[in-house]
């Protein structure tokens, strides 16, 4: 028997020996330019700027800072090439380019995973088992519309937009240019695309494949850089159509921005989504669900499962169980197979989430980690949780982008829709019962784009995804995510 | 011997309260223990305890004492030739064996698992499964499989499932029990939950899949739930109880996803053949090819290994 006698012990005895994915195969170039009528071109300024591997802090590469002069040159090629082949070419034929994309993807499936994981940090299980196939998925189910438009908007006819200018975020860097990328091509647009400043290489990686794939030079740019580059593309008069994924701060930027002009745009933004585990779920999978809600990605999810809503007679029990499955969790090497928590993307992220767990503390809540060992250098944020906190708590209002969960307790089911539902955000959600009645009820009346039922962070490319209130705007995937990119015109 | 940590005193449970299983998450978590890569020395390690957990079985019709004898030889010299391995962890066989076994065996540390309760159907009346047991035990057994009854189970007779188990467990004397569900006849995980909870109430000391003879056997699966049943109900009462997949259990790669399920559910305490057993015939071959692959680098021919 043991000393303690009721509890379970996971940090000794038989333990996993490292098993990294090899890096041999991949190549990664000392330098990267911009990517702009379909060749590789060195910026009008010259700058670079170093992308880190966020699990070392060593340098992986440099890539080149577009400024007002690079973007300009994007969108005029982007418009040359939307006025010439693109716009004019065969639907089915647009269809097979993309094609052709998603099918390389795949081929080169396990180079892009390896490279997303040294780039931005996240396991190798998610970059090869989720972000890559996703990506690839994307293309595949849009170039399957590029033919088809007319029978997703039946009576009209839908047209393109003319250039559209795309940033995305870190934390899925290649998923996230699949979703922007592959609805704009389908649709008959040519695009602007900037992929977050540390997380570019799959992205460039991306424009490799675009140039192997034949596309017509220009159909898509990519310019790499920070905040500045983004807003060349948002300021840029010449640009139709804006598509942003980040933080609710830089949409609202955005907005303010684009105010009076003809762009149209989709923003997808924060989000503080709650998950809702009542009484009479399934406990042990809802304790998954919770896991994978919240420490998916090391957190760095816009959808991710923040704060926790459990129905009081279960409150214990699931999170004595919440703790024990944390602490089976691996956190470390993004490359070795068996890690289940990477890197925090970069050292200013560690920072904010480093901030938001003293602020958490200091608002008196119980601070509850994960006792895994984690690497000396890089960044590194055990999976956390806070209990004894309320709505007026700043871990409970703000998004914090990290592994750090708030606990909160609800009695009756109006109680918790009503905690779910007071915070200024409204992407996802989750609901845990076994009663398909109360999931009904609570799908309804979640104000939230997405809401799961007995499961979590699930993502389908025929599935639309976005947010309410400051969460967003517009509909990405699935046949709401063509509507963001074409004019409707009556049927002629 | 006593190989369980705290007498159970049988009481019956509050089955309202039974938790409640989701298929769909359990096959994902499932998914997840597969996905581990387990390699180098963390994949020797591994193989031994495999070894060491078996319980070697012979349950055939037409078993023999030549064929016990055979298996009790195999199951204390594994492979000779590669020194320093681990001897199983029992041989198991029907009653009627029993005393072939034990003479074999002999101080060898090996227990001695009889199967018992009408194995496998448990298709008799109570008395003749009690006087099974008994005379099971007399003759040398120290560890008992019995079977549950599948009908009453399914009927919703839970009381007299739980008070078989408890009189089975009263005749077993100092033998330890091993429960099997026969999770194959039960059917949905919400009922292997349900009868994990009695078994452990009524005082099983391992609670053990299947008897080999329905398919399926054990998966992957049903193991995850009574696992998940073992640490709450060690959670509620601090007793640890053992756990025993069987059947369809045929090659190393499989049970060493069985240990990575056990490692990340039950934790440290239960990775001994104390606490968990592989019912199985093949496996050993298997493994004891896989060890000396990673000694060597290359798989021998299979027959290098004897079959017995």
């Amino acid at each position: 028997m043991e000393s303690q006698p009721n509890k379970l012990a996971f940090d000794s005895g038989w333990a996993y020996s490292p098993a990294p994915e090899s890096t041999d195969h991949v190549h990664i170039d000392k330098k990267y330019d911009l990517f702009i009528g379909g060749e590789f071109v060195a910026p009008v300024k010259g700058g670079y700027f170093e992308t880190i591997n966020p699990a070392t802090e060593e340098v992986l590469s440099s890539v080149a800072e577009a400024t007002d002069a690079d973007v300009d040159r994007a969108v005029k090629a982007a418009r040359k090439a939307y006025r010439g082949a693109w716009s004019k070419m065969n639907a089915a034929e647009r269809g097979k380019y993309i094609f052709r994309i998603a099918r390389i993807l795949q081929e080169r499936a396990r180079e892009f995973s390896v490279i997303e994981s040294l780039d931005g940090g996240k396991p190798i299980r998610e970059s090869r088992d989720i972000d890559i196939p996703l990506a690839a998925a994307h293309f595949f189910y849009y170039a399957g519309w590029a033919d088809k438009l007319g029978y997703a908007f039946p009576g009209r006819t839908p047209k393109a937009l003319g250039v559209a200018g795309q940033i995305i975020p870190w934390n899925f860097p290649l998923l996230m240019a699949a979703w922007k990328i592959a609805p704009a091509l389908a649709c008959g647009n040519t695009v602007v695309l900037k992929p977050a400043e540390t997380t570019p290489l799959t992205a460039m990686k991306l424009a490799e494949v675009i140039r192997d794939a034949g596309l017509p030079p220009g159909v898509v740019n990519i310019v790499t850089g920070a905040g500045k580059t983004g807003a060349a593309i948002v300021n840029h008069p010449d640009v139709d159509k804006i598509a942003f994924t980040g933080s609710t701060d830089v949409g609202r930027l955005i907005q303010r921005a684009i105010a009076g002009t003809k762009k149209k745009y989709t923003l997808e933004l924060g989000g503080k989504a709650a998950n809702i585990i009542f009484a009479d779920a399934a406990i042990d999978q809802a304790v998954e669900g919770i896991v994978n809600g919240i420490f998916f990605n090391q957190g760095h999810v816009c959808c991710a499962g923040s704060r926790l809503f459990v129905q009081e007679s279960v409150a214990d029990e699931v999170i004595q169980k919440l703790k024990d499955r944390m602490e089976t969790l691996i956190v470390g090497d993004p490359l070795d197979k068996n890690t289940d928590v990477g890197a925090i993307n970069s050292a200013p992220q560690l920072e904010k989430i480093e901030s938001y767990l003293k602020i958490g503390q200091q608002e008196g809540a119980e601070m509850y980690q994960s006792s895994c060992p984690v690497p000396k250098r890089g960044y590194w944020c055990r999976p956390t949780i806070f209990t004894g906190v309320s709505q007026s708590n700043r871990v409970v209002q703000e998004e914090i982008f990290g592994p750090v969960l708030a606990i909160q307790t609800f009695r009756t089911l109006e109680e918790g829709l009503t905690k779910a539902n007071n915070t200024p955000y409204g992407l996802s959600g989750g609901v845990w019962t076994d009663k398909g009645a109360k999931i009904f009820k609570m799908t309804q009346q979640v104000r939230a784009g997405v809401i799961w039922a007995n499961t979590f962070n699930k993502f389908d490319p025929t599935s639309p995804f976005g947010g309410y209130k400051e969460s967003g705007v517009g509909r990405e995937g699935g046949l709401h995510g063509l509507g963001a990119y074409v004019r409707l015109e009556p049927q002629s | 011997m006593s190989l369980s940590a705290v007498p159970a005193s049988p009481h019956f449970p509050d089955l309202s309260r039974v938790a409640l299983v989701d298929e769909v998450g359990v096959n994902e978590r499932v998914a997840r223990f597969q996905s581990r890569s387990i390699k180098n020395e963390s994949k020797n390690d591994a193989l031994k305890l495999i070894l060491s957990m078996i319980d070697l079985t012979t349950l055939e019709g037409q078993d023999t004492p030549g064929k016990v004898r055979q298996l009790c030889q195999k199951a204390m010299h594994l492979h000779d030739a590669m020194p320093g391995l681990p001897h199983v962890a029992a041989v198991c066989v029907y009653p009627t064996m029993v005393s072939v076994a034990k003479k074999a065996l002999g101080a060898s540390g090996i227990n001695i698992a009889s199967v018992a309760t009408a194995f496998p159907s448990g298709m008799a009346p109570r008395h003749i499964k009690l006087e099974e047991t008994k005379i099971a035990v007399a003759e040398g057994a120290n560890e008992i499989d019995m079977v549950i009854s599948r009908g009453a189970f399914l009927a919703g007779e839970y009381g007299y499932v739980f008070d078989e188990i408890a009189a089975i467990k009263e005749a077993c004397g100092d033998a330890h029990l091993k429960v099997i569900l026969e999770t194959g006849e039960i059917g949905t995980l919400d009922r292997v939950r349900r009868a994990s909870v009695l078994a452990m109430h009524a005082g099983a000391d391992f609670i053990k899949t299947s008897t080999g003879k329905i398919q399926p056997a054990a998966t992957l699966p049903v193991t995850l739930v009574m696992l998940q049943a073992i640490r709450d109900y060690f959670r509620e009462t601090g007793r640890m109880v053992g756990m025993k997949p069987a059947g369809g259990i045929s090659n190393a790669k499989l049970a060493i996803h069985y240990l990575v399920m056990l490692r990340e559910t039950l934790g440290n305490a239960w990775m001994t053949p104390q606490w968990y057993r592989f019912g199985a015939s093949s496996l050993a071959n298997d493994v004891l090819m896989q060890l000396r692959k990673q000694q060597t680098g290359v798989y021998q021919s299979a027959d290098y290994f004897s079959k017995d």
